[in-house]
């Protein structure tokens, strides 16, 4: 069965995860104001990559913060595509967001090109470190946290670098599914060029997610909504989308295998307290009252 | 007799009992200029939610030479308050618990009796469970005091409507779920739904309170209401703000509503034990 293309069956599943737009709106700026206020700040810092997942979190953080209080940071590669700055700056222009602009070639390439052996998953996951190394040291000088850009579908299918993109403070659409990140960044007003462009983490010339997956993102949040949120068996989630087994238990084997992408290492336990196991405190437990307007 | 009551929609700040103490003080003099008569705290108004390990160091004893109870016993004295708080009893076993307050004593208190240890909570592991649930009167008549989870279960309203209860106090810190495609949260359109069958099955007034704010991302909805005998929904606050939401309540429409529907009359309480216990033996002897 062909993964890119959504039968009648598969756009039922499509339209049950359709979401309320106004009030997730409300409650995922209210969950940025609240996370930054906690951390005693007013500002939040974003990388901003010209595709839809970050222009969404900018579009959030301007409505809770305030567009003065957002700095998006473009850091184009080299070979990133023209019209990924082009949909930064749209995004930066429609907001009205500070911004600077900090090229990663300079940075990255000497390590890129120390190793003959290198390949494209090992520059891509370079190049979204190197980001995080610039974000993290605007979020010093600006003032601000860093912005999680990640949604549901790729957080769970582990298409992230860990400590690249995902190393961030707060995540405000990682429980949305990339079919709900679309539906709310049009209820947004994100640029349709944006929100209608094949998803790319554009780490090198001419890819597009869907292409590297093997799979569309439809097929992924139909399948990831049944197994996850719906908590259908693999046998159960075939009957109700009409993709067969074998494709969903490999998205579940995908999901499993990069499980430790979204949780904190182990650590070996000896004495009588340990963080994380017995040593339980939330991460808002800061001492700051949070701020909800 | 009419009865005016309010529903404190706060944000407790985690593990902050000074904090919220100054927060309570704060909504009972609002309350006390809108002349209100009862004022009603969301659960764990006094910690916050999701406390953890810090159940310990949050939780109070119910004297009235307790620093901080005290000067709750010490604010009742012109409205009555039921808050929410960490009670930790003669023999260090913490509690989930509700307290009712009034003219400066300590009319009730009651422990959580369903600690919700699934999917995102973990009420058990820090917590003791509550034991019994009892109706109990005040100046305003006779309530009954549940703690969100509780009102999940459908046991403890009918209890507390076959104790006398004619008002069901109803609080919450209830973290919202469920974004679909409807105007609320599948968690908060649950509860409206439940507590709007309670009132209506039970002839009785609901008056519900659930706090607002987030810890650790989970957001609580706020929407506080209250329900009529008729089972209709009289009032709601704002979901996702904290406010003070006031609202009288005519004690004389149980008159009404129990003349036209005598559901409490019909009542059989006595065959619902001798079912019971039917069942529970026959089960014993499994």
């Amino acid at each position: 069965m062909d993964k890119m293309m959504v039968t009648s069956q598969q756009n039922n599943i499509l339209e049950r995860m359709t979401i309320n737009t106004d009030l997730a709106r409300n409650i995922l700026t209210g969950f940025i104001r609240d996370q930054i206020s906690k951390a005693g700040m007013k500002k939040a810092v974003l990388g901003l990559s010209g595709g839809i997942d970050s222009a969404l979190s900018a579009y959030l953080s301007a409505e809770a913060l305030g567009a003065e209080n957002v700095l998006a940071v473009r850091m184009p590669y080299e070979t990133s595509s023209e019209n990924s700055l082009i949909h930064a700056d749209d995004v930066i222009k429609d907001l009205g967001l500070a911004s600077i602009t900090v090229p990663i070639t300079p940075m990255a390439q000497p390590l890129i090109e120390r190793f003959d052996d290198m390949t494209n998953v090992r520059a891509g996951n370079i190049m979204a470190r190197t980001r995080m190394i610039i974000l993290y040291d605007q979020s010093v000088s600006w003032g601000g946290l860093v912005m999680g850009t990640s949604n549901k579908t790729e957080f769970m299918l582990g298409y992230s670098t860990i400590y690249g993109d995902s190393g961030v403070a707060l995540q405000p659409i990682a429980d949305l599914f990339k079919c709900q990140v679309r539906q709310l960044s049009r209820a947004m007003g994100v640029p349709s060029a944006i929100v209608d462009k094949p998803p790319s983490a554009d780490l090198w010339e001419g890819q597009t997610d869907e292409q590297e997956l093997g799979f569309s993102y439809d097929a992924a949040d139909t399948v990831l909504y049944l197994l996850i949120d719906e908590r259908y068996t693999v046998e159960e989630a075939a009957e109700a989308s009409g993709y067969d087994v074998a494709f969903i238990s490999k998205v579940w084997e995908r999901v499993k295998a990069n499980h430790y992408k979204r949780t904190m290492p182990n650590i070996a336990k000896v004495s009588r307290r340990t963080i994380g196991h017995d040593f339980l405190y939330l991460r808002d437990y800061t001492g700051r009252q949070g701020k909800l307007s | 007799m009419r009865v005016n009551i309010g529903l404190a929609q706060m944000y407790p700040k985690l593990g902050d009992v000074q904090a919220n103490l100054d927060s309570h003080l704060q909504f009972i003099e609002q309350a006390k200029a809108k002349d209100v008569d009862l004022l009603i705290f969301p659960e764990l108004s006094m910690t916050g939610y999701q406390i953890q390990d810090l159940v310990p160091e949050v939780a109070l004893t119910t004297h009235s030479t307790h620093p901080i109870f005290g000067q709750l016993m010490a604010a009742s004295e012109d409205v009555d308050l039921m808050v929410g708080f960490v009670h930790e009893d003669a023999r260090n076993r913490f509690y989930i618990a509700s307290a009712y307050l009034s003219r400066g004593k300590v009319l009730h208190i009651h422990h959580k009796l369903y600690l919700p240890t699934y999917g995102m909570f973990d009420e058990s592991r820090f917590l003791a469970q509550g034991n019994s649930v009892r109706a109990f009167d005040t100046r305003l008549g006779r309530v009954g005091m549940l703690i969100c989870e509780d009102f999940w279960h459908m046991s403890p309203p009918y209890i507390l409507w076959m104790d006398g209860a004619d008002m069901l106090l109803m609080h919450s810190a209830s973290p919202g779920r469920g974004l679909d495609s409807e105007n609320e949260l599948s968690g908060t359109r649950w509860v409206e739904r439940v507590n709007r069958a309670y009132g209506g099955v039970f002839t009785t007034y609901i008056a519900h309170v659930n706090r607002v704010g987030y810890e650790d991302g989970k957001v609580f909805a706020g929407g506080g209401f209250i329900i009529d005998p008729d089972g209709e929904m009289i009032v709601r606050g704002d979901y996702f703000k904290e406010q003070l939401v006031t609202h009288e309540v005519d004690l004389n429409q149980l008159h009404r509503t129990r003349a036209r529907l005598p559901v409490l009359r019909d009542e059989r309480p006595g065959l619902m034990r001798r079912e019971l216990g039917r069942i529970l033996d026959e089960r014993l002897k499994d």
